[in-house]
């Protein structure tokens, strides 16, 4: 039942942004806990990124689960591929590979590469 | 022990045949929190899953694969669901 429009609208956002993090509230206030590991693991690594607050947006909110055929948030997208959620971003910071993958995808910050 | 801990467990072992099977429910940690306000609910849960449907499967296909068996469960109220998914022999197995 999900608006194909809302959908429309997440796949711009993925694909015009590098990096998107769907989460519930934002970096400074961060209104779950898992959406807010994330978020700090990003900024930890030095990734430029995009949050959407799917709290206020109910179509976004219910649309992102649709789009990225997974039931949680949060989730994170860079350029354009699903990488996933909070577990998933933990587990590839926790073994390095999540900062591989950002440095592969030419997303950290300079300086933050080494 | 909780209703939906122990029929997340069946859901699991029936799906998967774990050679591992945790799951703890976590609702208590999050009483007055989005999902559980009054602090009742059996809404937040970590499994740890150990199988060997999980080998040769990326990260998001484990974690796609007990999204989907837990479908019913997640629709009943599991507001939020942690995985930690790994096939036999691989370093993160508990």
């Amino acid at each position: 039942m999900t608006d194909q429009a809302v959908l429309d609208e997440i796949k711009d956002a993925v694909t015009k942004n590098d990096v998107v993090l769907f989460m519930k509230g934002t970096p400074t206030f961060p209104q779950c806990g898992f959406s807010s590991v994330t978020s700090r693991v990003l900024d930890h690594l030095g990734v430029n990124y995009v949050a959407v607050n799917v709290l206020e947006d109910q179509a976004v909110r219910e649309g992102i689960k649709v789009f990225s055929d997974w039931p949680t948030i949060p989730q994170l997208y860079v350029k354009g591929e699903f990488v996933g959620g909070c577990d998933i971003i933990k587990e590839m910071f926790e073994t390095g590979e999540l900062r591989s993958y950002m440095a592969d995808k030419g997303v950290l910050e300079t300086g933050s590469a080494a | 022990m909780s209703e939906m801990k122990a029929r997340i467990e069946q859901t699991l072992t029936r799906a998967f045949a774990p050679r591992h099977l945790d799951v703890s429910d976590d609702s208590a940690l999050h009483a007055g929190h989005a999902g559980n306000p009054d602090g009742a609910g059996e809404t937040h849960f970590t499994v740890t899953i150990v199988a060997d449907a999980f080998e040769n499967l990326t990260r998001i296909q484990r974690h796609r694969a007990v999204n989907k068996a837990l479908t019913e469960e997640i629709a009943d109220g599991v507001h939020a669901l942690a995985i930690k998914a790994s096939a036999p022999d691989e370093p993160a197995s508990p």
